[in-house]
């Protein structure tokens, strides 16, 4: 245990700190933070779920209090969570159908998850999202108790744990634990791989002579035009700088090392270029339930101008950036201000910043935020690693890997307080 | 200019060809003036009334001759048809001409009306002959003798009133037409005073002109000034074209004349050649705007501080001016389109007209090459552009009894005039409009550096409102940094972000001020960089956008989008932010890199009209769509002025 809490203690400074940037290396770090806390974790015999969501859960809160605005620390958090309930829940129903055969196999769920008992449940789970099986009222049925039974996580476990008394505990506390770390290893690979999943879809989108606007860097979308790069189109692409950061200088570098005509514009001409623009294809830092993006700053005014001239504004987003809460207030909610030194000059404007001016208020204020909330409608589609999907949509999507009761994290911190 | 002064020349050869006859006959001119007061009964058409009487009365006392006007319209096409072998290689032209314009074959008739009249004995028989054959019957056989001259200037009459009737219908496609009869006048006239001593020469090279098109037929005019124009008709014609000039320089004015194109191969190669700059090489030249000139920085300063000596034709003023923009120390449309305006009254003033040359053409020409050394300097501005045919229309009307030092002065006042009224008062009004839209605990927004919005909040500051300014700014102009420096030592309470962040700040804004570098007559706002963005984010936010925008830089051009007609920027400027030593990625790039990169620094851009509230102008608040308006009724003012 203490060693995990060195680590989680570091990853902590690193958020506080604003050591770690871009949402896919916060994911993957989350993820494997707790992947070794999980592993840390010793199992009681009774109701080891619990336990298991208990610690994921203490760390978790303290992640997300750290950095509130890294939402995909939340959402890996909720991700780890919902692995735990998914597997304790395949190892129930597994029990209970080795125990019962006759009596439950008329759930085919059920019976599909006795022919496959190797597969973890978070591949059965995949692989049912997948193939997106139709809301039938049995699925509905289903899903039911499940939820039903997580709000008081302890009954719930020791309903289970009763139920599963005759199983073999030792083997099957050992079995869950390993379970969960393997889906959550799966979940790291998900994350790294998620690059290479969405710049599959690329010739899809992306034409002869297509002509690309892009503001700020991305390594999804980089990813996604190299891929159509590498499958012989040949398009153009406007990079907007993406001020105060200059990304965008970054992504043209890289767009050009790899031999794509680029042209790189001020954000300000962006309102002028778009009409020549035949797509808009730009990263987000975090895409909410409601289908909103939280996206680099200025994309909202990308947006508004790819509206006003009908030329699609396609989002690129791994799953790990979706996120199950709806947004309230983003603009100012969910979002980050930056130091003025990057717009400012520090030295030629110190008089005018400081409160010492006289009247006690300074006279100037610098606004230097970090994100955007694009709404829905201003985005035409989302791609993520499973395919494309209609902002409308994404509340559904996100439902297939978060469970409901995960999905408030910091009402139970106020209440453990 | 060319096209203007020469429009001045065009009434007095009209009046000169109706009037050549009358020196030796005087029978035809009382006969004419007679005849136009019973002129308005026979005219049918509505739009005659408006022709000046010069035009139009010779052909009535004609077609009373002839007999049944009405009759003899349709006559000369059909009896053309029928002569056509007769008549040989003249005719046809004539043919077209009435066959392919209806309304025109109606003065075809009066002219030819006309020069039956005047054969009287002036024509010569060859002549005549040709010309009745295309006529129905008439007495224009009977016109034995004409002077090949006569003829032409009864030809040359043939397109102008034609085109002053077509005029009233459409009066803009008109214009280019004059301006081109004017021209190849004046080209003609020369070959014209060569060809004079052999009439039949005139006469071949006329049967050949005229076979072309009716186009052609305006190189017959000059024969007749040749002919003799009388002192007493070129006064008459004065007189007259006091009350027309401004008509026709108006209709003039209609279509604006096409912008020159950078990528035009023509033109460009003369631009090339002619230019005093280095021009950059077209490495790295964004594929969408080679039509644009590339950006002159200011590493060509020296190179033109070098050749300072060489260049002595331009004033040092106007070169001086030229650095500036050069350098870019001089920017915002005021202040470059005062300097540019000054610089001018110096070299006016500095002026002597050379030897055998007057001093409205002489100058109009200097002016023009001062213009065009701004230009390849910096690209001009609408409002510059502005500011210059005001310049040159009143050379042009400079009157010819004046003195030099009083031409001189006159327009040395005029320039100033311009510059107090079109610009420090014209400020003033809008800032006392705008300030009425400033309440206590608004918040305004401003984009850019513009110098009427910053002189707008200084006032309503000093009117004791209580308000907060949000600048916006972006990179790489950055010159908001400028404004909010010297908002905050007035006293103004500023936030100041960068454009990427407008949609953060918009939330608690409630009006938006926003400069124009010109506004075109179909509202569109063109502007600094950005500008529509924030229009448009400000629309999007239900924050009521303000343009502030003095009239002078009103534009009877159209333009929808930013990518027509623009202007770029140093393209080197975007890699490099200013006080951001971290921001170095595009430093080393190898050359393969630097093939497939291109930098694109636009300086302007077009806001749409429905992003904007209201103008704010010296006429007072108005909406976009009223922006023709005031562009036609500012122009006549101007040229009033």
């Amino acid at each position: 245990m203490p060693d995990t809490q060195a680590l989680v203690n570091d990853f902590l400074n690193k958020l506080k700190k604003r050591k770690i940037e871009g949402s896919q290396a916060t994911a993957k770090q989350t993820a494997e933070l707790l992947r070794s806390v999980i592993s840390q974790t010793r199992m009681p015999y009774t109701n080891q779920a619990a336990a298991l969501i208990h610690s994921v859960k203490a760390v978790g809160e303290r992640l997300i209090a750290a950095n509130p605005v890294e939402l995909a620390v939340g959402n890996v958090v909720r991700r780890v969570l919902h692995i735990i309930r998914e597997e304790d829940l395949s190892l129930t129903t597994a029990a209970m159908a080795g125990l019962n055969l006759s009596a439950e196999s008329d759930d085919e769920d059920d019976t599909d998850r006795d022919n496959h008992p190797a597969l973890s449940a978070a591949a059965i789970a995949a692989a049912s999202r997948s193939t997106l099986r139709p809301p039938s009222l049995q699925t509905l049925l289903e899903d039911v108790p499940d939820s039903a039974a997580v709000p008081h996580t302890s009954s719930s476990g020791g309903d289970s744990e009763g139920k599963s008394k005759s199983a073999d505990k030792s083997s099957r506390s050992r079995k869950l634990k390993h379970d969960v770390i393997e889906a959550v290893n799966e979940l790291i690979q998900d994350i790294s791989t998620c690059h290479e999943l969405i710049a599959e879809q690329a010739v899809e989108h992306i034409h002869q002579k297509e002509v690309i606007l892009t503001l700020g860097s991305s390594r999804t979308v980089l990813e996604f035009l190299c891929a159509a790069k590498e499958k012989k189109r040949s398009f153009r692409v406007f990079v907007a700088e993406g001020a105060p950061r200059y990304q965008g200088h970054l992504l043209a570098k890289e767009l050009v090392t790899r031999g794509l005509q680029t042209t790189l514009i001020t954000d300000s001409a962006v309102f002028a270029m778009i009409s020549r623009v035949n797509m808009v294809i730009v990263g987000a830092h975090a895409v909410m339930a409601n289908g909103g993006v939280i996206a680099p700053v200025g994309l909202n005014m990308v947006a508004l101008a790819a509206q006003k001239h009908a030329v699609p504004f396609v989002v690129l987003a791994g799953s790990h950036k979706l996120c199950p809460l709806y947004p309230h207030h983003p603009e100012v909610l969910l979002n980050e201000l930056r130091s003025p030194s990057e717009l400012l000059d520090f030295g030629e404007f110190s008089d005018c910043l400081d409160f010492g001016s006289g009247i006690g208020a300074p006279l100037l204020h610098v606004v230097n935020p970090t994100f955007d909330y694009v709404p829905p409608k201003l985005v035409s589609l989302f791609i993520t690693d499973t395919g494309g999907h209609n902002p409308s949509y994404m509340y559904r999507l996100i439902a297939d890997y978060y469970s409901a009761d995960d999905l408030v994290l910091e009402r139970r911190t106020a209440s453990g307080n | 200019m060319d096209a203007r002064r020469m429009s001045r020349a065009v009434p007095r050869v009209r009046q000169v060809g109706f009037f050549t006859p009358n020196t030796p006959v005087q029978q035809p001119r009382p006969q004419s003036a007679a005849p136009s007061s019973e002129s308005p009964p026979l005219s049918d058409s509505p739009a005659s009334n408006s022709l000046s009487p010069v035009m139009i009365p010779p052909p009535r006392h004609l077609s009373d001759n002839l007999g049944g006007r009405t009759a003899a319209v349709p006559v000369p096409g059909r009896e053309n048809s029928g002569e056509l072998p007769t008549v040989g290689s003249y005719n046809p032209s004539e043919s077209v001409l009435w066959l392919d314009s209806p309304p025109r074959s109606r003065i075809g008739d009066e002219e030819l009306s006309e020069g039956a009249e005047s054969s009287l004995g002036w024509y010569r028989r060859s002549n005549s002959a040709k010309f009745a054959s295309s006529l129905p019957s008439g007495g224009f056989n009977l016109s034995t003798v004409k002077h090949p001259e006569s003829v032409a200037a009864v030809e040359a009459k043939n397109p102008l009133p034609g085109k002053s009737e077509a005029q009233k219908e459409q009066a803009s496609s008109s214009k280019p037409l004059k301006a081109k009869t004017t021209k190849a006048e004046r080209r003609a006239l020369q070959e014209s005073q060569r060809a004079a001593k052999a009439a039949s020469k005139a006469e071949a090279n006329k049967s050949g002109t005229a076979g072309g098109a009716p186009s052609s037929k305006p190189m017959k005019q000059p024969p007749l000034k040749k002919d003799g124009p009388p002192v007493a008709s070129s006064i008459a014609a004065s007189e007259r074209i006091g009350v027309d000039r401004s008509v026709e320089k108006e209709r003039k004015k209609d279509l604006p004349p096409p912008r020159k194109q950078f990528d035009d191969e023509s033109r460009g190669g003369r631009a090339k050649r002619r230019s005093v700059l280095n021009q950059p090489e077209a490495r790295n030249r964004v594929e969408l705007f080679r039509h644009l000139p590339p950006h002159k920085n200011g590493t060509q300063l020296p190179y033109l501080q070098s050749k300072f000596f060489e260049l002595h034709e331009k004033h040092p003023a106007v070169y001086k001016v030229g650095l500036q923009y050069l350098a870019g120390d001089l920017s915002g449309g005021n202040a470059r389109c005062i300097a540019m305006l000054q610089a001018f009254q110096e070299a006016i003033r500095d002026y002597s007209t050379p030897p055998e040359k007057t001093l409205t053409r002489d100058l109009t020409s200097k002016i023009g090459g001062f213009v065009s050394f701004l230009i390849e300097c910096r690209p001009l501005s609408m409002s510059m552009g502005n500011a210059i045919r005001f310049l040159k229309s009143r050379i042009a009307r400079l009157p010819l009894t004046l003195s030099e030092s009083e031409a001189k002065t006159t327009l040395c006042s005029d320039i100033d005039r311009f510059i107090n009224e079109k610009i420090v008062l014209a400020d003033k009004v809008i800032l006392r409009h705008a300030a009425t839209k400033i309440r206590d605990g608004d918040v305004l927004l401003t984009y850019g550096s513009s110098c009427v919005v910053e002189m707008i909040l200084l006032y309503a500051h000093e009117l004791g409102k209580q308000f907060r300014v949000v600048v916006v700014d972006s990179h790489p102009m950055l010159e908001g940094q400028k404004l909010l420096r010297r908002l905050v030592v007035k006293g103004l309470s500023c936030i100041y972000t960068q454009l990427n962040a407008i949609s953060y700040v918009m939330h608690e804004v409630t009006r938006v001020f926003l400069g124009a570098s010109s506004i075109f007559s179909n509202g569109t706002v063109y502007s600094m960089v950005g500008t529509a963005s924030v229009a448009m984010v400000a629309h999007a936010f239900r924050v009521p956008v303000l343009v502030c925008c003095e009239a002078y830089k009103f534009h009877e051009r159209v333009q929808l989008d930013s990518i027509c007609f623009n202007e770029l920027g140093d393209p080197d400027a975007i890699s490099k932010v200013p006080g951001r030593v971290d921001v170095n990625f595009l430093d080393n790039l190898t050359d393969k890199q630097k093939e497939n990169l291109e930098l694109l620094n636009l300086k302007y851009d077009a806001t749409p009209s429905d992003y904007i509230s209201v103008i704010v102008t010296d006429y007072g608040m108005i909406p976009p769509t009223s922006v023709p308006v005031i562009v036609r009724e500012y122009r006549k003012e101007y040229l009033l002025i």
